[in-house]
Parts: structure tokens; C-alpha cells; sequence
């Protein structure tokens, strides 16, 4: 187990060390000149002396790999710049900005599995019943609707017709319920016929037969059993979309204007801010990662046959 | 036995039912020039915001344009440009795909090391960040879709091929004296086709969704040109007054991805393919 962990810790390195790599590169294959980009966010006119000057502030003038290297060794002190717009370094913007995305996203995550669970349970145990045809039609639904036009949907009617939350802002409780169900159909979607593919491979398990045989309850052998070891893909599942709910939050945040990281980079895109550009999508990267070893270790821990197999196929 | 019967007939019913709404669809896009009432950025300032009539059967928007024949010509960017975006990045990613796993060794290495690094990246959050690097615009954000999603189609590609190398035919073609690309063209491609029908139809709601997404930021398309997301975007400020507004373009996004969707889940139990969903 324990070598299984280092390995899978291991691995992670080369990963990383990729994603400051094509970041790092990201401002090169730009058209835009990183320095011209700053005078212009900064509303200066942009003159030859000017733009020398910003170059060699920016190090731009030197090889390549030094300028790589320079920005490894500033990633590791969490430097990320400063914001061409704000001249606030990227950092202290993100720190700011992060708690609102967490909480959003943390929210669906909750009510993504407190729907999907006992959705993707019963489609599975009552299979090809009118509740597994209904459950089929909402993940299709779930899986097909763009989530900014579900987002005014759900404004549409439950704050323009029946004024029953807040159209847009941060603040209470009720503003975080529209803009979590938005982010969460999808994921609802996903997790439901997962866990129900996953339900219903466990029943074919020889062990379901021998609990049969030995007469245990079938409410005890579903919940003890058949959920506990069903319940693990769904864990991968959740590591796996971690990108697609990130993306989500920027575009949840944008429809009801919550102010948090996926919004400061939508509007850093029109900016042309290139520093908040990178940070972004280095930092998607890392908790990218981050999620999905976590996700991969959890899994092993419940299911300890994985560390016995040497999974290497991640 | 009749259970499997039965479940194939349904399938052949649902890729039936599927195929024709796509081709309706795909027909109207199409012809969208010839039958839109309306040129479709047309401005005509006084007749904003009017009801359905039978000059314009679905009303008007802000600016007095035809709503009917802006949903006709956003469908043209919509589906041309998933279909572009799908039908590139599968043509790349088949290449490099079939190339690397055939190859093996370390051209093989080098590829699919890249291609994993690349999947370290939330996808849409890359393409998002490569937009912002070339600048907002519909080929920017086609080429960064390209530039991000062959990779997936090369991992699995060269999966497949990997799955069938070891195969008999194959070393029976080369025995034989095949040369390699002889053998890539008619012995590997077209036992990998089956899963690309299935993916495809699948990936390309997807794009249709990405591209919506984009244009709805305000990314992609530019305006006074239609489509289904920035239209969404335009309406949302009359969300009070003129629903519709959102809601014609929301409705056709919504039947295409979930057509898409159903027929790729039909087509895969069809050929019998494992997928993502």
C-alpha cells in the first residue's frame, strides 16, 4: 500500500512540472506582446523606449529556459505577477476572490450527491420501472441543457415570476440556491446513471447471491453492501469532472453575477490580463491534479484490491 | 434471446427517429439562406419587440430583426462549426493516434506523454485560457477547441490500435509483404470506425454546447451575426418583458444536444461500444 501511494506520488510530479511548462508557454505562443498588452490594459501609450523598458522588467529579454526557470522558481513562492489592470499581484486577487467559487462549488457538489445517490440507487434497484425511465430522462435532460440557459430558467421562474430568490449578487443563504442547482444538474446527470450502471453490476456479484442464500435482509444487504462498493466509481466520476465543474462555476458565476475566480477570468480574457490568464489555468490544473490523487487514494482506500494490482494505468 | 431482440429493434427505432430530426435539422441549416423570411441582421428599430405575425411567425428582437430567420442562421455556425471542430480534431487525433501506437517506442512515448499533459488540464478551462491568449473570436476559439480536443481522440486511437496490433490479420498483412501505411488504411482504420460514429455524434452536443458557451461569454461569434448562444446572451436583458427572446434559441440547443446524445447512446448499444456516459 505504502509503495502504492509513493508511485502514485511520484507520478504527479512530471504532471506538474508539465503544466508550469505549457502555462510558461502559453504567453509565447501569444500574438500579443506581453509588454505592449500591459501598456495597453494601463491605458499608456506604447513607445519604443516604453516597451524595451517593460520587456526587460518582465525579464522577456532573456533565453527561454532562464525565463522558464524564473518563473518555476516564482510559481513555487506563489508569485504570479501582477495584474496588468489592477497592479495588485495575481495572488492576493485570487485569494479574494477564491472563497465565493469555493462555496458555489462546494454546494453542488453536496447537492449533487444528495440527489444523485438515492436517484442512481433506485433506478438501479428498480430497473426498467417508470422511476428508471423518469431518472433516464432527467440525466438526458441534465447532460443536454446549456447550464447559462438553465441558469435564466430558473431566474425566470423562480425570481422574475414567483420572486422567490434573489436574481443575482452574493450575500444570504437564498442567493446560493439558483446559481448550486444550476451547477448541480449536470453533475446530477452524471453521478445518477453511474451509480446505477455501478449498482447494477454489484448485483451480479456472487456475494449478492451468497447474502441471498444466507438470508440477510435485503434493505441491509443493499445498504451495507451493495451501495458501500457501488458508491466507488462514483468517487472517479467525481475526480473526472472536477474540470467540467470548474468550467461550470465560470459560467454560473457570469449568469448571476457571483463574484468570484471563473468571473475575474472572464473578465482578465477581455483585458487581455495575460498573469490572471495563466494563474487561472495553472491553478485549474493543479486542483485538477490535486482531485483526482486524492480521489485515486480514497479509492484505494476503500477498495485496497487496487494497491494489490499496482494500478499504473493513471 | 427476444429481450435482445427487442432491445435491438428499440435502438434501430431510436437511431431512426434521431437520424430524421437531425436531418431536418441539418436541411433547414442548410437551406437557411433560401427560407428565412428575413435577412437575419436586419435592423428595423420600429418593429422591436413585436409578437408573432405572419411576416415574422416568431416575433421580433430588440432591434426589430426576424427572430425566425436568426435561429435559421445561428443553426449554420452551431452545428458547421461542431461539425468543423469535431471532424479536425478526430482527423488529427486519428493520425497521431494510429501513428504513435503503431510506432511504439519513443516517438510513442514522447506523443502520448504530451497528449497526458495536456489532459492535466480541464479541458474547457484550456481552451478558455488559449482564447484569451489569441483574443476573443469564433476561429480563435474553433482553433483553441481543435487544439485541445484531438488529443483525447490520439489516447484513444492509439489505444485501439494498440488492442489490435497483436492481432492476427494484422501480422498476416505484414507477413504478406503490406507496407505500414497500406496496413494503417485498410486493416486498422476501419476496425476503429464503429467507436468514432459512437464518440462522434456524442462530441459534437458537445461542441455545440462548448461553442453556445463561448459565444454566450462573448467570445466566440461577434455580434450583429447570429447564434443560438450569444442570441441567449442578447435576450437575457428582456428575460422580464420578452421571454421568448432566450428561450427560442435555448429550446434548439437543447433538442440538437439531446438528439446527438440519444443517438450516440443508441448507436453504441448498437455496435456493442463501451462509453464514457
Amino acid at each position: 500500500m505504502g509503495s502504492y501511494i509513493g508511485k502514485r506520488l511520484l507520478a504527479v510530479i512530471p504532471i506538474f512540472l508539465f503544466a508550469t511548462l505549457l502555462t510558461f508557454l502559453l504567453i509565447h505562443v501569444s500574438p500579443v506582446d506581453p509588454a505592449e498588452a500591459y501598456l495597453t490594459a494601463a491605458h499608456i501609450q506604447p513607445t519604443d523606449e516604453l516597451l524595451a523598458q517593460k520587456r526587460h522588467e518582465f525579464g522577456l529579454d532573456q533565453p527561454l529556459l532562464v525565463q522558464y526557470a524564473q518563473t518555476l522558481m516564482k510559481m513555487c513562492r506563489l508569485d504570479f505577477g501582477t495584474s496588468y489592470v489592477s497592479n495588485e499581484p495575481v495572488w492576493q486577487e485570487v485569494v479574494l476572490r477564491m472563497p465565493a467559487t469555493i462555496q458555489l462549488a462546494f454546494s453542488s457538489i453536496c447537492l449533487a450527491i444528495l440527489i444523485s445517490v438515492p436517484i442512481g440507487f433506485l433506478a438501479a434497484v428498480y430497473k426498467n420501472s417508470v422511476f428508471d425511465h423518469l431518472s433516464r430522462l432527467l440525466a438526458y435532460f441534465g447532460a443536454s441543457i446549456p447550464q447559462f440557459w438553465l441558469g435564466y430558467l430558473l431566474i425566470f421562474f423562480f425570481s422574475v415570476k414567483l420572486d422567490l430568490f434573489p436574481v443575482q449578487g452574493r450575500g444570504s443563504l437564498a442567493h446560493l440556491v439558483l446559481p448550486s442547482i444550476t451547477l448541480a444538474l449536470g453533475l446530477i446527470a452524471i453521478y445518477s446513471r453511474l451509480l446505477r450502471t455501478s449498482v447494477l453490476e454489484q448485483l451480479q456479484e456472487p456475494y449478492v447471491l451468497y447474502a441471498r442464500t444466507r438470508g440477510i435482509k435485503e434493505k441491509l444487504l443493499m445498504s451495507k453492501h451493495v451501495l458501500k462498493i457501488a458508491i466507488s466509481p462514483m468517487l472517479t466520476g467525481l475526480g473526472m469532472n472536477m474540470g467540467k465543474l470548474l468550467a461550470g462555476t465560470i459560467i454560473v458565476e457570469e449568469v448571476f453575477s457571483w463574484p468570484g475566480f471563473g468571473r475575474y477570468f472572464i473578465e482578465a480574457i477581455f483585458n487581455r490580463d495575460i498573469p490572471v490568464i495563466q494563474s487561472y489555468v495553472f491553478l485549474a490544473a493543479c486542483l485538477f491534479i490535486v482531485c483526482n490523487l486524492i480521489v485515486d487514494l480514497l479509492q484505494m482506500y476503500m477498495d485496497p484490491r487496487i494497491s494489490w494490482k499496482g494500478r499504473t494505468d493513471h | 434471446m427476444i429481450a435482445s431482440i427487442r432491445t435491438g429493434l428499440k435502438s434501430q427505432k431510436t437511431v431512426a427517429v434521431c437520424s430524421v430530426i437531425l436531418f431536418v435539422l441539418f436541411s433547414l441549416t442548410i437551406l437557411a439562406p433560401w427560407i428565412s423570411p428575413h435577412d437575419p441582421v436586419e435592423v428595423n428599430l420600429a418593429l422591436k419587440l413585436q409578437s408573432p405575425t405572419w411576416e415574422y411567425p416568431l416575433g421580433t428582437d430588440h432591434l426589430g430583426r426576424c427572430n425566425l430567420s436568426r435561429l435559421l442562421h445561428g443553426a449554420q455556425v452551431s452545428l458547421g462549426f461542431a461539425s468543423l471542430i469535431f471532424i479536425s480534431s478526430l482527423l488529427i487525433g486519428l493520425l497521431i493516434g494510429t501513428f504513435s501506437g503503431y510506432k511504439g517506442g519513443v516517438i510513442d512515448l514522447v506523443l502520448m506523454r504530451f497528449c497526458e499533459g495536456v489532459m492535466a488540464f480541464p479541458s474547457l478551462v484550456l481552451i478558455l485560457g488559449l482564447v484569451g491568449i489569441f483574443g476573443p473570436g469564433l476561429p480563435q476559439v474553433v482553433l483553441a477547441m481543435v487544439l485541445v480536443q484531438w488529443v483525447y481522440y490520439a489516447r484513444m486511437f492509439r489505444g485501439m490500435v494498440l488492442g489490435l496490433k497483436e492481432r492476427n490479420f494484422i501480422t498476416a498483412a505484414r507477413i504478406s509483404g503490406s507496407s505500414q501505411w497500406t496496413i494503417i488504411r485498410r486493416h486498422l482504420i476501419p476496425n476503429v470506425l464503429p467507436p468514432i460514429i459512437v464518440m462522434g455524434t456524442l462530441e459534437i452536443g458537445w461542441a455545440i454546447m462548448d461553442i453556445a458557451a463561448m459565444s454566450f461569454l462573448g467570445l466566440g461569434i461577434q455580434p450583429p451575426a447570429p447564434e443560438w448562444g450569444s442570441m441567449i446572451h442578447e435576450g437575457k436583458s428582456y428575460i422580464r418583458s420578452n421571454p421568448e427572446l432566450m428561450l427560442y434559441p435555448g429550446i434548439m440547443i437543447l433538442i440538437v444536444v439531446i438528439t446527438f446524445n440519444v443517438l450516440g447512446e443508441a448507436l453504441s448499444d448498437r455496435f456493442g461500444v463501451k462509453r464514457r456516459f
